[in-house]
C-alpha cells in the first residue's frame, strides 16, 4: 500500500522536549516532509544573516540518512569531544503502522463499510502521528545544533545545510556494522574500567554518579510509560468498537423493529455520539502523554546518553593523560625521547583540560535544559489532562441529563 | 383444520358461560388475548386456557370465526421433555403433571393446587386485579459462605426478599441457598413455562473450574471475584424471574423465596444422568429444528426471528468489545502502577530538588490514578458486560421459545396427517363388511380429531403467549439498558470528577519547577 503523504505547516520552529532559544543569527526548520514508500524527505529550511552562505533564506531536501551522517561527523570530530553531541533522530519506522493498514485492506470484505471508514480514518491518523513525530525529532536535532555556539559553525553542517544537491551519503554496510558494533563493545567495556577510576574532581564525579543512575531511570520510566500508553491506546480502540456497535444496533434496520437501548431515537443517537466522543477524548489523552511524557522520557534517554558519551571521553582523556605522564617519567628516568614524551604529555594535557572546561559547562547547560524541559511537559500534560477530563464530564454530564430527563 | 365439534366438555362448568359470551374475536386468532380459565367469569373475553387441577381438561376457545373453532381437547399428550418426566421425581414441586393423560399440558398453568394463585390472567389483568399490588420487590443475594470442606464443600447464599405484595405472607425474610437450588429453579420454570411460550430467565452458568478453585479454598483474588460474580448474577437472575408476572406467581418461585427447607436439585449436576439427557435432548432438538419446515403464515413471526437473530449477533459483538475493553483497563491500571513506581524512582535520582519532588508528586497522581482505573473497569464489568452477557443468553431463551412454537405447530401438522390417514383407512373400511373395526376406526378419529383440534389451540396458544411475551420482553430491555446505561455513565462521571482533583492539585507543583 503506498502511502504518500505530505506534510504541511505541522512545524513551526517549536521545541518540543528541549527548551532552546531561537537565535535570529540561524533559525533552522523542517518546513515540509514527505512520506514515500520506504522513506522520508524532509525539507530543511533556513534562515540566516551569517556571512558563510550564500543567501539569507533557503531550503534542502535531506533524508534520515544525511541526518546520520551529519551526527557521526560530530561524534567522530576530535575537537568536539568536550561537548555532549545532540543526539541523533530515531529512523522513521512506518512499519507497525503499514502492516496494520495492510491488514486492513486484506479484512475489508469483513466488514460494514463504516466500520472500514473508520477504522481506516483511525490508521492514517496514527500514521499521520507518527509522521509528525518524525518530523519533529528531526527537526529537533537540526535546532540544538544550530544553538550550539561551537557546533553551529562546522562546516559539515553548513553544507547539510545549503548543499542542494545529494550529499551521496549511504547507509552503512554491513563491514561498517560490524566495525560499529565492535566499536560499542570495546567502548562500553572501555567504560567500565574507566567508570571505575574515581575522579579527583567533586563535581565531575558527582556528575558521573548522577548520570549513571538517572539514566537507567529514565530507560526504565520510558518503557513503562511507553506500555501504559500503549494499554490507553487499546482501552480507547475498544471504545471505538463499542461505539460502532452502538451504531450498528441503532441503524434504521434495527429501529424498525424497536430495538434500542434507550426509549426514543434522541437518546439513542445521543447514546452513541457520547461513546464516540468519549473515544476521540480517551484516544487524545493517550496521545498527549504520549507527546509529553513519553517522548521528553525518550528524548532525554537519548541525551543523558550523550552526556554519558562525553563524560566517558573525559575519563578516557583523563586516562591519556595519566599515561602520558607515566610515559614522561619512564622517559625522564631513562633520558630517552624526552622531548617527544613532554611534546605528548602537553597535549594530553591541554586535551584533557579543554575537554574538562567545555564538559563542566554542557553538564550545567544540560541540568538546565532537562530541568526546563521536564517542567514545561509536566505543566502542559496536567493542563491537557485536566482539559480532556473537564471536555469529558461535560459530556457526560449533558448526556446523563438527557437519558434522566427523559425518564 | 378440525371440524367443530362444539360439545360441551364434560366437567367444564365454563363452557356455558364461554360460549354466553359476548366478545369473540374476530380475526386473527394469534391477536386475542390470553385469558383466564376456569375461576374467571364469563365477563372476560373468552379465551383460553388453564387447567384446572382438577383433573382432565381443557382448552375452551370459542370464537365465531370457523378457523378458530376449537372443541375441548380431553387428552393429551405427550410430554415433550423426558427431562420433566425426571423432574418429577424431583422434590415436591407440584408435578408439572403426571404422565398420563388426559392432564393437558399444555397450558402454561400445569396443574396445580393452589387454584387462586394459579390463575392465568392476561399480563394487564394480573396488575389491574391485583389492584394496588404494583409490583414491589428487591431481592438481594449476599453473605456467600463457604460450607463444608473440600470437593463438597459449596458456597452458601443468604437470599433476602423485601416485599409489600400480597402473594407473600411476609414483609421481609431471607433463606439460604446454595448454587443448585438455583439451577433446580430454573429447570423447574423451563419445563413447565418454555413450551408454552413464556421466556424464562435462564441462570447463571455453571463454572467447573471457577467452582472448584472455591472448594479447595483458594482464598485469592480470582475466586473472590469469581464468587461476586456469581453473586452478583444471581440476584440479577432473581430480579428478572419475579419481574415475569407469571412466574412470580409460580409455587416453586415462592418456595424458592420463602422456605427454609428445600430438597436439593440433585438433577441438575452437570454429569448426573439428568444432565446427560438434557444434552442429548438438545442435540436432538437442534437436528429436529434443522428439519422443521414451518410454513409461516404469520409475518410478524418471521420477522421477529430475524431480529432477534441479528440481536444476537450485534450484542454478541459488542460484549466482546466490553470485555475487551474491560482487560485493557485492567492491564492499564497495572501498566499504570508500574510507571508510578518508575517515576518515583525517577525522582528519586533527579538531583534538582524541585523537579524530584513534582515527579513524586507525579509519581503519586498516577497511583491514585491506577486505582480509579481499577474501579472504572470494575464498573464495566459488572454494570456493562454482565448486562450484555446476561441478554445474550435471554436471547438464546427466546429464540428457544420461537423454537417450541415451530415444534408445536409440527406436532399439530403431524396429529393432522395422521388424521388424513384414518379417515382414508375408515373410507376403505366402509365396504368391508366390519362393523367392529369401523367402529374402532370412528373411536380413533373422532379422538384424532380432538388431538388435532388441541394441536391447532396449542400453536395458536403459544403464538399468542409470545407475541405478548416479546412485547414484555423488549420493554423491560429498553428499561434495563437505560437503568444500567446510567449508573454506567455515572460511575465515568465519578472517574472524571476524580482525575480532575487529581491533577489540578499536581499542577502547581509542577508550575513550581524553576
Amino acid at each position: 500500500m503506498h502511502y504518500g503523504m505530505c506534510c504541511l505547516c505541522v512545524l513551526q520552529p517549536r521545541a518540543v522536549n528541549v527548551d532552546l532559544q531561537t537565535d535570529a543569527t540561524l533559525q533552522v526548520d523542517i518546513s515540509d516532509a514527505l512520506s514515500e514508500r520506504d522513506k522520508v524527505k524532509f525539507t530543511v529550511h533556513t534562515k540566516s544573516t551569517l556571512p558563510n552562505f550564500k543567501q539569507n533564506e533557503f531550503s534542502v531536501v535531506r533524508q534520515h540518512e544525511e541526518f546520520i551522517w551529519l551526527h557521526d561527523s560530530f561524534v567522530e570530530n576530535e575537537d568536539y569531544a568536550g561537548y555532549i553531541i545532540p543526539p541523533a533522530p530515531p529512523r522513521p519506522d512506518f512499519d507497525a503502522s503499514r502492516e496494520k493498514l495492510q491488514k486492513l485492506g486484506e479484512g475489508e470484505g469483513s466488514m460494514t463499510k463504516e466500520e472500514f471508514t473508520k477504522m481506516k480514518q483511525e490508521l492514517e491518523a496514527e500514521y499521520l502521528a507518527i509522521f509528525k513525530k518524525t518530523v519533529a525529532m528531526h527537526e529537533v536535532f537540526l535546532c540544538r545544533v544550530a544553538a550550539h555556539p561551537v557546533l553551529r559553525k562546522d562546516l559539515n553542517f553548513h553544507v547539510f545545510l545549503e548543499y542542494n544537491q545529494d550529499l551521496s551519503v549511504r547507509g552503512k554496510n554491513k563491514k561498517e556494522k560490524l566495525e560499529d558494533f565492535f566499536k560499542n563493545v570495546v567502548k562500553s567495556a572501555d567504560g567500565v574500567l574507566v567508570a571505575g577510576v574515581k575522579d579527583v574532581d567533586d563535581f565531575f564525579e558527582h556528575e558521573k554518579t548522577f548520570l549513571l543512575e538517572y539514566h537507567n531511570r529514565v530507560k526504565d520510566a520510558s518503557a513503562k510509560s511507553d506500555k501504559m500508553i500503549r494499554s490507553h491506546k487499546s482501552a480507547a480502540d475498544d471504545i471505538n468498537r463499542i461505539a460502532s456497535s452502538l451504531y450498528t444496533l441503532g441503524t434504521p434496520a434495527m429501529f424498525k423493529f424497536e430495538f434500542e437501548f434507550t426509549s426514543s431515537v434522541v437518546e439513542s443517537g445521543l447514546l452513541r455520539f457520547c461513546f464516540i466522543a468519549l473515544q476521540k477524548i480517551e484516544a487524545r489523552v493517550a496521545a498527549d502523554e504520549d507527546l509529553k511524557l513519553a517522548d521528553l522520557l525518550k528524548y532525554y534517554l537519548r541525551e543523558s546518553q550523550a552526556a554519558k558519551d562525553l563524560l566517558y571521553r573525559r575519563s578516557r582523556a583523563l586516562v591519556d593523560y595519566e599515561n602520558a605522564n607515566k610515559a614522561l617519567d619512564k622517559a625522564r628516568a631513562k633520558n630517552r625521547d624526552v622531548l617527544q614524551a613532554e611534546t605528548s604529555q602537553q597535549l594530553c594535557c591541554h586535551k584533557f583540560e579543554k575537554i574538562s572546561e567545555s564538559a563542566k559547562q554542557e553538564l550545567i547547560d544540560f541540568k538546565t535544559r532537562r530541568v526546563a524541559a521536564f517542567r514545561k511537559n509536566l505543566v502542559e500534560l496536567a493542563e491537557l489532562e485536566l482539559k480532556h477530563a473537564k471536555g469529558n464530564l461535560q459530556l457526560l454530564q449533558s448526556c446523563l441529563g438527557v437519558l434522566k430527563g427523559n425518564t | 383444520m378440525a371440524d367443530s365439534t362444539k360439545d360441551p366438555p364434560p366437567g367444564c362448568a365454563d363452557l356455558q358461560e364461554l360460549e354466553d359470551a359476548e366478545e369473540l374475536f374476530p380475526e386473527p386468532a394469534l391477536t386475542v388475548k390470553t385469558e383466564p380459565s376456569a375461576s374467571e367469569p364469563a365477563s372476560l373475553p373468552a379465551e383460553d386456557i388453564s387447567t384446572n387441577s382438577n383433573g382432565p381438561k381443557q382448552d375452551l376457545l370459542f370464537d365465531e370465526d370457523p378457523e378458530d373453532l376449537f372443541a375441548e381437547a380431553t387428552e393429551e399428550v405427550s410430554l415433550d421433555s423426558p427431562e420433566r418426566d425426571l423432574l418429577l421425581s424431583d422434590g415436591p414441586s407440584p408435578a408439572i403433571t403426571p404422565i398420563t393423560p388426559p392432564t393437558s399440558v399444555i397450558t402454561p398453568c400445569i396443574g396445580h393446587a393452589h387454584d387462586d394463585m394459579f390463575t392465568h390472567s392476561s399480563f394487564d389483568e394480573i396488575e389491574e386485579e391485583e389492584g394496588g399490588d404494583l409490583f414491589d420487590m428487591n431481592i438481594s443475594v449476599s453473605d456467600p459462605e463457604k460450607v463444608g470442606d473440600g470437593m463438597n464443600a459449596y458456597m452458601a447464599y443468604k437470599v433476602t426478599t423485601k416485599t409489600s405484595m400480597s402473594v407473600f405472607k411476609r414483609t421481609e425474610f431471607s433463606v439460604k441457598r446454595r448454587f443448585s437450588d438455583f439451577l433446580g429453579l430454573h429447570s423447574k420454570l423451563a419445563s413447565k413455562y418454555l413450551h408454552v411460550g413464556y421466556i424464562v430467565p435462564p441462570a447463571p452458568e455453571k463454572s467447573i473450574v471457577g467452582m472448584t478453585k472455591v472448594k479447595v479454598g483458594k482464598e485469592d483474588q480470582s475466586s473472590n471475584e469469581f464468587v461476586e460474580k456469581r453473586r452478583s448474577a444471581l440476584e440479577r437472575y432473581l430480579m428478572r424471574t419475579v419481574k415475569h408476572p407469571v412466574l412470580l406467581k409460580d409455587p416453586d418461585v415462592l418456595q424458592f423465596l420463602e422456605s427454609s427447607d428445600l430438597p436439593r436439585a440433585v438433577s441438575t449436576q452437570a454429569l448426573s444422568s439428568a444432565g446427560l439427557l438434557r444434552m442429548v435432548n438438545k442435540a436432538a432438538d437442534a437436528v429436529n429444528k434443522m428439519t422443521i419446515k414451518m410454513n409461516e403464515s404469520d409475518a410478524w413471526f418471521e420477522e421477529k426471528q430475524q431480529h432477534f437473530e441479528n440481536l444476537d449477533v450485534q450484542l454478541r459483538k459488542l460484549h466482546a468489545s466490553v470485555e475487551s475493553l474491560v482487560c485493557h483497563r485492567k492491564e492499564l491500571s497495572v501498566n499504570t502502577a508500574q510507571f508510578a513506581k518508575s517515576a518515583a524512582m525517577l525522582g528519586n535520582s533527579e538531583d534538582h530538588t524541585a523537579l524530584s519532588r513534582a515527579l513524586s508528586q507525579l509519581a503519586e497522581v498516577e497511583e491514585k490514578i491506577d486505582q480509579l482505573h481499577q474501579d472504572q473497569a470494575n464498573a464495566d464489568f459488572y454494570l456493562f458486560s454482565e448486562l450484555l452477557g446476561d441478554y445474550v443468553r435471554l436471547i438464546t431463551a427466546v429464540k428457544g421459545v420461537f423454537d417450541h412454537r415451530m415444534k408445536t405447530w409440527q406436532k399439530w401438522q403431524d396429529s393432522q396427517m395422521l388424521l388424513q390417514k384414518k379417515r382414508e383407512a375408515e373410507a376403505k373400511l366402509q365396504f368391508t363388511n366390519k362393523p367392529d373395526k369401523l367402529q374402532q376406526a370412528k373411536d380413533e378419529i373422532k379422538e384424532l380429531e380432538g388431538k388435532v383440534q388441541q394441536g391447532e389451540r396449542d400453536f395458536e396458544q403459544i403464538s399468542k403467549t409470545i407475541r405478548k411475551e416479546v412485547s414484555r420482553f423488549e420493554k423491560d430491555r429498553v428499561k434495563d439498558f437505560k437503568t444500567i446505561i446510567i449508573k454506567y455513565l455515572e460511575s465515568l462521571v465519578q472517574t472524571q470528577q476524580q482525575l480532575i482533583k487529581y491533577w489540578e492539585a499536581f499542577l502547581p507543583e509542577a508550575k513550581a519547577i524553576s
